[in-house]
């Protein structure tokens, strides 16, 4: 006890050390990291919301422009907090600078935690950004800032751990971009992003609960609209489950030196 | 005290190839040590190993009397190590490099950056402080990982090849000022393959070759196993053949500087008789500074024929 509270300052010197660091890196190309989402998501906004969701029936009791707000706001936090973890932590392998780390007395909790912070806080400055812009199209709907704000934070924790580990594996830079490719997109577009699963036939309803991306579009959604496909309860476990999983993962890969030592 | 304690040291890579066959090393407090040895030889797996950068097989590290793996917060605290490639992030201020290193010691910002003043002006870095790594030429690269490596305030200094690439103004400027930090304490570890460099900076040396320490003595002692000398004449008279010295081999550098080698003990007046009789002509004479060079060579050399027998 005595050890860990003689250690608590000193850690947490260096996790503000890593979190500032991180959003400095993002914030000095703010070029590359926020403004491709706020474009992406304005042209969802105009093509899906406006031009096509114009001739589109409304979907528990909201307008198509309203139903899919929530699942664009949480899938650029997801991509945003995956992304920024992924390319930030592979650029300190890449370019050995992660050996700072490594020969620092910063525990290995300390690395993932500020690491992890960094992609929480780019994907929640992007969610922000992505949400100001909606207003441009539809007004702002908030069900619960409780419930917005806490599947926000858990989901871009779940990812950024994601791309942490996906990081740690990587050995090139092809190799940071093969799962938000082939695994992170299909299952954010399958995700109830821009439907309800009770649109699909009852087969690829069950089929979709497999999907652990559909509990948190429906989470943000019952925050932000108080509808939802999936219980929150069950959302919330999920997105917990993940995250410790992926915690532990990641703490275990970062103990054996997997990835980053030889 | 010790400052680095390696005790049976191994390392066996996942190719199967044994980078280290059981090292064991002390070096103690305040020493300006040099770890030498031919290329592939071990010494980065060691100082690796060290620096928490490669897992070792087994074996173990005490620095500061803490134990490397059981306590590795303890025993990190007190290492700094300027490797000997650029690892730091050349899209990042320099001063911003120094003021997150101290950061992950555990050092608020506001000393990081009293910190970073103090060694970015010692070495000749202030000027630059707010420009990218990216931007600094080689040399000022090499002082800014030294500065990096000193913001904790170390107790022990590991420098792998810290003079690798630069002119010899910056490298002089290096040493006195590397000198001046052993004199106040901290205990250098040094590997270089500049010997003259290990000659001239460091106490205590080791030899390591194929994983193996082969030499493990003070510096003076393993100089002292020299059994000649070399001295650089410089001539008044141009030569264009090396004259021939009975006892004294000679060897033409250039036309007006000669090298002589003289035993151990063995007076240098008959070699100015010779020389006298030749008609050539000595403005000036000095010892050749790189004697350890030699040694080294015979070391390794030695040490290869006793493995292959």
């Amino acid at each position: 006890m005595s050890s860990l509270y003689k250690n608590t300052p000193y850690n947490f010197i260096a996790y503000k050390t890593i979190v500032i660091k991180e959003v400095l890196r993002f914030s000095r190309i703010w070029l590359q990291t926020i403004v491709p989402p706020a474009i992406t998501m304005g042209l969802y906004f105009v093509i899906f919301g406006q031009l096509i969701g114009s001739q589109l029936k409304d979907i528990d009791n909201y307008s198509y422009m309203d139903y899919i707000v929530p699942g664009l706001i949480i899938m650029s936090i997801i991509s945003n907090s995956y992304s920024n973890v992924v390319s930030s932590f592979y650029s300190t392998k890449f370019h050995h600078h992660i050996e700072e780390l490594l020969v620092s007395p910063i525990s290995n909790f300390t690395i993932i935690a500020g690491y992890v912070s960094g992609g929480v806080v780019r994907g929640l400055v992007v969610g922000v950004i992505v949400t100001i812009v909606s207003l441009f199209f539809t007004e702002l709907h908030i069900h619960s800032y409780f419930i917005t704000i806490l599947i926000a934070i858990l989901t871009a924790t779940l990812f950024s751990l994601a791309g942490l580990i996906n990081a740690i594996f990587a050995k090139s830079f092809d190799d940071i971009s093969i799962v938000p490719t082939f695994v992170l997109t299909p299952l954010t577009y399958l995700g109830g992003v821009f439907y309800s699963i009770e649109m699909l036939p009852e087969f690829w309803q069950s089929v979709s609960m497999f999907n652990p991306v559909l509990y948190m579009v429906n989470g943000f959604r019952m925050g932000m609209l108080g509808v939802s496909d999936a219980s929150l309860i069950t959302a919330i476990i999920i997105i917990l489950g993940f995250i410790m999983a992926l915690g532990a993962i990641s703490l275990w890969l970062l103990h054996k030196g997997v990835g980053v030592k030889k | 005290m010790n400052a680095l304690e390696i005790k049976n040291l191994k390392k066996v890579y996942g190719n199967g190839f044994v980078a280290l066959k059981g090292i064991n090393l002390a070096i103690q407090q305040g020493d300006f040590f040099a770890l030498l040895g031919p290329n592939g030889a071990g010494k980065s797996t060691i100082i690796g190993i060290v620096c928490s950068l490669i897992n070792r097989s087994s074996g173990g590290v005490i620095i500061q009397e803490h134990d490397l793996f059981k306590f590795p917060r303890e025993a990190k605290q007190s290492l700094g190590v300027v490797p000997q490639e650029f690892n730091f992030n050349v899209f990042e201020p320099i001063e911003e490099i120094l003021v997150n290193q101290a950061g992950y010691y555990g050092i608020e910002r506001k000393e990081a950056f009293k910190r970073s003043e103090i060694y970015l002006k010692q070495l000749e870095l202030w000027d630059k402080r707010r420009e990218m790594a990216r931007d600094l030429s080689g040399g000022m690269k090499r002082r800014l990982m030294i500065a990096r490596a000193l913001m904790h305030h170390p107790r022990i200094l590991i420098l792998d090849e810290p003079t690798a690439g630069v002119d010899i103004e910056i490298r002089r400027t290096m040493w006195s000022f590397l000198q001046e930090l052993n004199k106040n304490g901290t205990t250098i570890i040094l590997t270089t393959h500049y010997l003259e460099e290990a000659e001239q900076l460091c106490k205590n040396i080791a030899i390591i070759d194929q994983g193996q320490i082969i030499k493990n003595c003070a510096m003076t002692d393993l100089l002292a196993e020299l059994d000649s000398e070399c001295l650089v004449l410089n001539l008044k008279t141009a030569l264009e053949i090396s004259p021939s010295l009975e006892g004294y081999p000679a060897q033409l550098i250039d036309s007006q500087t000669l090298e002589v080698q003289v035993k151990k003990g063995e007076s240098v007046n008959q070699l100015f008789e010779l020389l006298n009789q030749m008609n050539v002509e000595v403005l000036s004479m000095r010892n050749k500074s790189n004697r350890l060079e030699q040694l080294f060579l015979n070391l390794v050399h030695s040490n290869k024929n006793n493995q292959e027998l």
